[in-house]
């Protein structure tokens, strides 16, 4: 009843293409914008922002990232978290090495430094397919898992092997609180959120899918799977490195080489199964799920009133995790997002049963 | 693109016109031609020894039994497969091995016998990318959108609506593909080839699987292309009928080799093809 | 040269304790065609078993316990998982094993406790010499790699045979091809997993044993199994021989690359050692060792 297309006709071809074409979408998304800008500021607290929406803003671009190259390219990855590690220390290394360089430079120039590594790690793709990459990309985590620990000059020779960013400042205005912290990242999560939505409606975008979807037709038809497969690597590289630089300014502050180990890459590859490969909500939609698991799990036994050791917790919280997996690849192997689609056809109809 | 069909009077027992053949003055000269290709996999000989050449404006036929290798000769036009021996000359260019990427990009187009449609797509996304050789933007730019990009999608958009006006797909032009019946993935596929405005139109069992009206839909639609646009085209088809009553000129292969080139009444009564392929008429 | 050859064979013998779990993958994924990332966690639950069960009762006991608890840990799989995820993609039904993973980490530290605990198998710790007489002051090798080595080629060649020459290993190689075409000549899906499983957790329990044995029984004993992955690409993912050469050569490979190369470019190469070998293998032959050429048919 409210849902309802009824009445909305397309006059042209460039209204059939928009961005949202249903009104009630539209309506929608100016609302989530208009909640996510103005009224969380006002209404949540400082734990909200630093432990839950923070990082699920920060995991999202890089889910997002990895979605562009495993759900829209068809080219799998266990190697972001090695990714968004060198987006981190590229933009530290930027940051403490050219003080005087703006943050927002900064951050481009460790993405664009992600986007070169994460090409090279790519090549191997050209050759290869399926569980053979996916090891491949492994091989990359470990790699620079190695690199980062040993190499003493990208962590500035600091003696413990941990790093500390720089406050994030930009034009001037530092964004230290949470709140502020919040904004900057909301804003730029925004901003490649559209700039993933425009690349996958592109012709860019159409010849990942056709790469993906079967990549001996798409080559005949002219689709170059060097260019396809690469331009992948890269773009997703970039969202992913920015991410990391992120994760360590914003999120962590300091950190060391384990806060971006191959945990982080099978957490991240989660995130986009669960939420949906190949939608650009999904990868919203994964990461508020492994955000907030953890989190409610937590808080279960305190709800009870069970006292739990936290080894205990720890032992259900993997044990949970796992069943969830495996029940959300049984019920809905295509994720979240396809569950939120259904529910949309389920709300066109509504409040008729058919 | 027109939507009044010349009437025809005369036809035969396939209930197809054949009067809309090319007429021989229309067809040009030779466009592709094919000398002594010899493919072999592992131990499997595929092609031996194949030559024949394809003139421009033509409509012809490939024909013969399951396993002739008339997939594999489209294959090594199209560069997918590369022959042991032989050479293939294409618009000027003699080479011993085609690229795909070079070869579409000299307006080649091609459909494929089980259907090599892009399933994760819609209909309208699957023959946009028909048109992918022609969309030029950078990447900055499709990241931004507004601007060229736009402009070009929406160009490219009303060019492909022409064609799904040609082949009345339009309802179902935001389904995915994977959804639809055999006989409109077959249409959708063909819409993606002609997408790209090709010369020379590479089709692989067009019709297989289809019943009689559905035929006559997809040999009008072939028809209807050649006449029009001039394109260029090389059909792989098992239904004699047809192949008999729109080609120009036919070849015949049998395990690999060639048996028979020509037009299709000389090749419709040479001894070898009627052994190995056509069978006698009770 | 004496030292050289020391470093191939501990090369050698470590090479066939990663070729046992990879004997692991290699099994499943040729009866199911799914690769089990969950094999890890399955030597560590086998090994924090049969460490605890030992504590309390004889170790032919335990050790039967043990292999009784992986037959039931194997059916539980089948029927909760695997049996609902039937014709699904590869992918999914890999990552349905990173969820049997999560699962079986938790669960095995649960039940069993966290500590590190200790096999003692009644192996010789102490190294000891030998051929003195062709080499300069004779070879140093561990007896207790030796012996292990020898119990897990005695496993695998148990094992290819099986494969190769029974009724049932036919009836597992089809499987692994087609679930959907081996049910339709009537073989058992279900009951054809839960023996590939049984059989892949009691390589578990050996691997597990002879692990820890050496390391303890630890959490990390986890990572072997990502070290084990190498192998299985480079061998092929269906071959058994395949993982025997290579691990081999993988063990191999990594002794001699953190004894000569790890010295100039800074040490804990073998982490990434591995991985690296296996990559530049699969870029010149990437079917590995003895996998089947894909060839796709347009």
């Amino acid at each position: 009843m409210f849902y309802r297309e009824n009445g909305q006709f397309k006059t042209s071809y460039e209204a059939d293409q928009a961005l949202f074409p249903i009104k009630q979408d539209r309506v929608f998304i100016v609302l989530l914008l208009m909640v996510a800008f103005v009224g969380i500021p006002i209404f949540a607290d400082e734990y909200i922002f630093r432990a839950i929406l923070i990082p699920f803003l920060i995991l999202s671009l890089a889910a997002l990232g990895l979605n562009l190259l495993v759900g829209y390219c068809g080219q799998i990855s266990l190697g972001t978290g090695g990714f968004m590690m060198v987006g981190a220390y590229a933009a530290y290394n930027l940051a403490v090495r050219l003080p005087d360089l703006n943050m927002l430079v900064v951050f481009v120039l460790a993405g664009l430094i992600t986007t070169v590594v994460g090409m090279v790690f790519g090549i191997p793709s050209l050759r290869i397919k399926g569980l053979y990459l996916a090891v491949a990309t492994l091989a990359a985590q470990f790699f620079l898992d190695w690199l980062f620990s040993r190499v003493k000059w990208f962590t500035n020779d600091s003696s413990s092997g941990s790093v500390s960013a720089p406050v994030l400042q930009v034009f001037g205005f530092r964004w230290e609180s949470p709140l502020e912290k919040y904004l900057f990242v909301l804003s730029v999560v925004v901003l490649f959120a559209l700039i993933a939505r425009n690349l996958v409606r592109s012709h860019i975008g159409r010849s990942w899918m056709a790469t993906r979807d079967m990549d001996v037709a798409a080559e005949i038809i002219g689709i170059r799977p060097v260019y396809a497969k690469l331009s992948a690597f890269a773009v997703s590289s970039f969202f992913v490195g920015i991410a990391g630089a992120l994760w360590g300014f914003v999120h962590l502050g300091s950190w060391e080489p384990l806060a971006f180990d191959v945990n982080r890459s099978f957490s991240l590859l989660f995130m986009v199964i669960i939420g949906g490969l190949g939608s650009i909500l999904g990868s919203f939609l994964g990461a508020a799920f492994v955000v907030i698991l953890p989190l409610l799990l937590n808080q279960i036994p305190l709800w009870l009133g069970l006292p739990m050791s936290t080894a205990t917790a720890a032992h259900f919280e993997a044990m949970i995790f796992g069943a969830l997996i495996i029940f959300f690849l049984i019920v809905e192997p295509h994720g979240l997002a396809r569950l939120w689609a259904v529910a949309k056809e389920k709300l066109r109809l509504w409040p008729f049963p058919h | 693109m027109g939507e009044n069909a010349v009437a025809h009077n005369s036809s035969n027992s396939a209930g197809l016109d054949t009067d809309t053949k090319s007429t021989r003055s229309q067809i040009g000269e030779v466009i592709l031609a094919l000398e002594n290709i010899s493919l072999a996999f592992g131990g499997v000989q595929a092609l031996s020894d194949i030559s024949f050449d394809v003139r421009e404006h033509e409509i012809r036929a490939i024909i013969g039994p399951n396993g002739a290798g008339k997939s594999s000769m489209l294959n090594v036009i199209n560069g997918v497969y590369h022959p042991q021996q032989g050479t293939i000359f294409f618009k000027g260019e003699k080479r011993h091995q085609m690229n795909p990427h070079k070869v579409a990009s000299q307006g080649v187009a091609r459909t494929f016998q089980n259907i090599a449609l892009f399933k994760g797509m819609s209909v309208l996304d699957n023959l946009m990318t028909g048109r992918n050789l022609m969309m030029k933007t950078g990447i900055l730019q499709q990241a931004l959108y507004w601007g060229a990009t736009q402009r070009e999608e929406l160009a490219h958009r009303a060019k492909i609506e022409e064609i799904i006006d040609f082949l009345e797909i339009q309802a179902i032009r935001k389904t995915p593909v994977g959804r639809l019946p055999y006989g409109l993935q077959k249409r959708v596929e063909l819409g993606r080839a002609l997408a790209a405005e090709p010369t020379m139109l590479l089709l692989d069992e067009p019709m297989a699987g289809m019943n009689v009206e559905e035929k006559q839909d997809m040999c009008r639609f072939v028809l209807d292309v050649n006449e029009e646009y001039g394109t260029t085209i090389v059909l792989i088809e098992h239904d004699m009928g047809v192949v008999m009553d729109i080609s120009d000129r036919v070849v015949v292969l049998d395990y690999g080799k060639k048996i028979g080139d020509g037009e299709p009444d000389e090749v419709r009564n040479n001894q070898a093809v009627i052994d190995a392929y056509l069978g006698v008429q009770h | 040269m004496g030292p050289f050859i020391e470093v191939v064979l501990g090369g050698l013998m470590a090479g066939v304790l990663y070729s046992l779990v990879a004997l692991g993958f290699v099994l499943i994924y040729k009866a199911s065609g799914v690769f089990n990332f969950a094999q890890g966690a399955m030597v560590l639950l086998a090994a924090l078993a049969f460490a605890r069960f030992s504590e309390v009762m004889p170790m032919p006991v335990a050790f039967v316990l043990s292999a009784l608890m992986m037959v039931g840990v194997a059916f539980l799989i089948e029927r909760l998982v695997l049996r609902h995820l039937v014709n699904q993609e590869g992918i999914i039904l890999f990552l349905a094993t990173f969820g049997i993973t999560y699962f079986l980490e938790g669960l095995g530290p649960q039940l069993f406790g966290d500590n590190i605990y200790r096999i003692d198998l009644g192996m010789p710790k102490e190294p000891k010499l030998i051929l003195e007489k062709m080499f300069d002051g004779g070879l140093l090798i561990n007896l207790e790699d030796f012996i292990a080595a020898g119990i897990a080629a005695a496993l695998v060649t148990f094992l290819a045979i099986f494969f190769q020459k029974t009724a049932t290993g036919r009836a597992l190689r089809a499987v692994a091809d087609d679930h959907q075409a081996a049910q339709s000549v009537g073989i058992p899906l279900n009951r054809i997993w839960v023996i590939v499983w049984s059989v892949s957790g009691f390589v578990a329990l050996v691997a597990g044993m002879i692990w820890g044995s050496k390391l303890g029984v630890q959490f990390s004993l986890v990572l072997i199994a990502l070290k084990a992955i190498p192998v299985v690409i480079l061998g092929g993912f269906t071959s058994v021989p395949g993982a025997i050469v290579g691990g081999l050569i993988i063990g191999v490979g990594e002794k001699i690359a953190e004894v000569y190369l790890g010295p100039i470019i800074g040490g804990g190469i073998e982490n990434w050692f591995a991985y690296v070998l296996a990559l530049a293998f699969l870029l010149i032959r990437p079917e590995g060792l003895f996998g089947e050429r894909h060839i796709d048919r347009v």
